[in-house]
């Protein structure tokens, strides 16, 4: 373990530290929508207790983990420094021992013999509304459920499993946080988290297959709302707008092997925040990728780049809405298993030399998903250059990158940024190491909150997806040609800008080419060739500004750029720095 | 002392048998009969029954989560320690409990081992005991009950070491009474030489166990049941083959 990881685990115990942060609560009309019946808004006092321990009481007894991690755990600390948000914190309450505590001393109070018997003496405490509102709607939202902590303890004791029994029990007396169920009852209204509508979805799948057209001049269908197809795909909603090169590779992949899929914007999303919700809500926005994949007939579901998607489709989707009538896989598996069969077989690594790469494992791929092998394969496949982080915090002992969970909302930045700290301490050490440049972080969550730990730390790193670099290092047919093509067109026009006329500044002498002016000076002036820009002045410029140009906002048309942007200043209010906003040359 | 000694020696075993049999029995009924909506399984992944057997067994023989890197390894040595000890001094007690006559040779070869382990025992658990006080982040999670049970067991082994040690209690005197117990006869203590200490040590036992099923200590069978160590990463529908269409 280098010397940075180390430190960073001697954590100075804060007790409270963790009290400010505390998530925004839920507006009627989302809460209205969930799929799991909850009150518009926080019941009053007096009615709180009753219904959480009705909840409490059901959790119990319909979840075997509950009701076993509320019994066996013997408090030995195992777990304590594995957690991010105590890391960042040192609030005793952000351990994941005593987060689990908050619950647990109700649930001895009110359901065991020697809770009742003995009271505080075995840490057991009577629910009051406080615990509910200071306690558990402030910690179990500092909880990622990122599972970390079961990985070190010596029973698998899982704190994510307690943290969504605890937010169910929130739920039913109304502390719901707003930015889940907001994006929740998007998904219900519009078929994913961002809440982009069916035309927007679609114009951007346009849009990025014109992008993929002008770089590769390949035609890359990224088909939506097929009515029949072999491959129904789920992005995080994400991947069509912000991580697009996300997006594009996997559409190449696709393109590479001849796939008839297709995206629906029904179901156009992978994640699922029923995950940090309720399992009534997990289960409903499953279903309607079964219902979308029955409907199109598909026989292979397959999941973008995202991790908590994962684990919602891995671990819960056949349990709660088998059986199912497809197969499904992770597209990094599918890519991956392709590369294994030799399916990609135009791949040239050295188009992601300008990078180096590291990965980080998103919890639920890694702890949750079988999935740490594929990602690692995938990128030694396309790059040249991968260095993996230190083994204590990769794999499964990977440390969430303190978004997750549905956290990665604005009012919590602060605990982020904090909960960021050890995956950019294990960051940095390959950054200084190896000379890092590229975070390769498969998840939509990673791809909003890492780059912002990143900059808060001051590590120089990009953050992306593995199909990005695949999409780079993918040549697909006709690709070549036409960039071929495309660079001699750049050639010819460097060489006709060679031709533009020049003009000596020292004799006046008028050349046809900087060459011929070059070796004129040379020859006149002893200026050697080098230094011939001296003497010599392309007439390029004068050219340029000669070609007349036209005004964006009111169509008068000028003789030059110059006068255009001189009128756009004048007229429009408009710095001659932005003038190419509205002057367009008619060249 | 002759009421009192009457009745840690001929009642409260009964009380004992019957609080602990009933009370292990139902916590560990109430674990198998709650349902598992999903399976939950942490990765390092058990991918069938096998691996997941395999993986709880590596948990409960050698504590390998507790082993694991980037963990505590103190706090391993420190356990697996003291509950391997505990583990041979319960199977040195057999020597009390079978073979009316003769003591098994397997038992008989446990003692040397298991004397041992009553004196070292009490390094680690001293240790356990201490590491609640002095670091800051364990002592906050710590409740009055988990120091309890760490001096109760303290208190079990030095009685025991000390009646082994310095009151002898004779070895055909201990088996009469368990043996009596075991057949349910009441055991006549005019008959027998047990030392004030040896009857201690007896009655801390029997708080222990009928301390087990009301406490943590019931670990000992949850662990058995830990989802995300039994259960695995199988189902029907997911492939890792991109060969499905
Ligand atoms: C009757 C049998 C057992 C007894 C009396 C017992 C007793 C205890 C006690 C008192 C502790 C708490 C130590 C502390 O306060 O720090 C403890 C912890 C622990 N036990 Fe057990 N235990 C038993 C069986 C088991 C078994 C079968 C396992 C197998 C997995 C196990 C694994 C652990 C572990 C890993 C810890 C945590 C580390 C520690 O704090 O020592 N125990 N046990
Ligand atoms: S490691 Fe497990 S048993 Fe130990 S304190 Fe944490 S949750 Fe409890
Ligand atoms: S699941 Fe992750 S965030 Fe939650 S307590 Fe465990 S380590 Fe901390």
């Amino acid at each position: 373990m280098g010397e940075q990881l180390e430190k960073m685990y001697d954590v100075e115990l804060k007790p409270g530290a963790g009290e400010n942060y505390v998530c925004n609560l839920t507006k009627p009309e989302f809460a209205e929508v969930m799929a799991t019946d909850i009150p518009k808004e926080p019941l009053p006092d007096h009615e709180m207790v009753p219904v959480a321990l009705k909840k409490l009481d059901q959790m119990r007894k319909e979840r075997k983990s509950v009701q076993l991690y509320l019994d066996i755990c013997v408090r030995c600390g195992a777990c304590i420094k594995q957690c991010h948000y105590f890391i960042g914190t040192g609030d005793p309450k952000n351990t994941p021992v005593g987060r689990a505590e908050l619950l647990r001393k109700v649930y001895r109070a009110h359901f065991t013999i020697s809770g009742k018997l003995f009271g505080s003496l075995v840490g057991a405490q009577k629910l009051t509304p406080e615990i509910l509102k200071n306690e558990w709607y402030k910690y179990f939202y500092q909880c990622s459920e990122c599972r970390r902590c079961s990985v070190f303890c010596p029973y698998g004791i899982d704190q994510a499993e307690i943290t969504m029994a605890g937010r169910e029990v929130l739920n039913s007396v109304g502390l719901a946080p707003k930015y889940v169920t907001q994006v929740i009852s998007q998904v219900y209204k519009h078929g994913n988290n961002l809440g982009i509508p069916e035309p927007a979805f679609k114009y951007n799948c346009q849009f990025l297959e014109e992008e993929i057209k002008e770089s590769t001049g390949v035609d890359v269908k990224i088909p939506v709302d097929k009515e029949k197809a072999d491959i129904l795909y789920l992005p995080p909603s994400a991947d069509l707008f912000t991580n697009t090169d996300t997006m594009i590779g996997v559409a190449k992949v696709f393109h590479a092997i001849g796939a008839d899929w297709t995206m629906s914007t029904y179901a156009s999303e992978a994640a699922n925040f029923g995950l940090f919700f309720s399992y009534d809500d997990l289960k409903t926005i499953n279903l309607r990728v079964v219902e979308t994949a029955k409907k199109i007939g598909a026989k292979l579901v397959i999941f973008g780049e995202c991790g908590h998607a994962w684990r919602a489709a891995r671990q819960f989707m056949e349990a709660m809405n088998g059986p199912l009538p497809f197969k499904f896989m992770n597209i990094l598996e599918f890519t991956a298993d392709l590369l294994r069969k030799g399916k990609l077989k135009n791949i040239d690594k050295s188009r992601n030399d300008d990078v180096v790469v590291t990965l980080h494992d998103p919890c639920n791929y890694a702890r949750a998903g079988d999935l740490v092998e594929e990602t690692r394969y995938i990128i030694q496949q396309v790059c040249n250059n991968f260095h993996d982080m230190d083994p204590s915090v990769t794999k499964e002992r990977t440390f969430c990158c303190g978004g997750g969970g549905g956290l990665l909302t604005e009012e919590l930045m602060e605990l982020r940024m904090k909960g960021g700290l050890p995956r950019a301490t294990a960051v940095k050490e390959v950054v200084e190491a190896h000379g890092v440049n590229y975070l390769a972080a498969p998840c939509a969550i990673d791809k909003a909150q890492l780059p912002l730990v990143m900059q808060h730390y001051n590590i120089p790193v990009q953050v992306g997806g593995i199909h990005d670099l695949v999409g780079k290092a993918l040549i697909l047919e006709g690709q070549e040609e036409f960039e071929a093509k495309k660079k001699a067109e750049e050639e010819a026009a460097k060489a006709a800008a060679a031709a533009v006329p020049a003009v000596c500044g020292l004799c006046d002498a008028e050349f046809a080419s900087m060459d011929e002016c070059c070796e004129h000076a040379e020859k006149e002036h002893k200026i050697s060739k080098e230094q011939c820009d001296m003497a010599c002045e392309s007439k390029e410029g004068a050219g340029a500004a000669a070609v007349p140009a036209v005004c964006g906002l009111c169509d008068a048309e000028f003789a030059s750029m110059d006068e255009c942007c001189e009128h756009a200043e004048k007229e429009h209010k408009i710095s001659k720095e932005q003038c190419d906003m509205v002057c367009e040359s008619k060249q | 002392m002759g009421v009192l000694a009457n009745f840690v020696v001929n009642v409260l075993p009964y009380i004992t048998l019957l609080v602990f049999v009933v009370g292990v029995v139902y916590r560990v009924a109430v674990w198998w009969s709650r349902p598992s909506p999903a399976p939950i399984p942490v990765f390092p992944g058990q991918r069938s029954v096998g691996s997941a057997v395999a993986r709880v067994l590596a948990d409960v023989l050698l504590f390998r989560s507790l082993f694991r890197f980037g963990g505590n390894r103190i706090l391993w040595l420190g356990s697996w320690l003291f509950h391997i000890s505990f583990g041979l001094i319960l199977l040195r007690h057999l020597r009390y409990f079978l073979g009316a006559e003769r003591v098994p040779g397997w038992v008989n070869a446990l003692q040397g081992i298991g004397v041992a382990a009553a004196v070292v025992i009490s390094i680690p658990l001293l240790y356990l005991l201490l590491r609640r006080i002095v670091h800051a982040d364990i002592k906050w999670i710590s409740t009055p009950a988990d120091y309890f049970v760490l001096l109760l067991i303290l208190s079990v082994v030095l009685s025991g070491l000390y009646a082994k040690f310095f009151a002898k209690p004779f070895v055909v005197d201990v088996k009469y009474v368990i043996r009596s117990l075991m057949a349910f006869q009441p055991v006549d203590l005019s008959k027998v030489y047990l030392s004030t200490s040896f009857l201690v040590h007896f009655f801390l036992v029997q708080v222990l166990l009928m301390y087990i099923p009301f406490s943590k200590v019931m670990h000992f069978g949850g662990v058995f049941f830990s989802p995300t160590r039994t259960h695995y990463f199988g189902g029907e529908a997911h492939t890792k083959s991109s060969e499905e269409v």
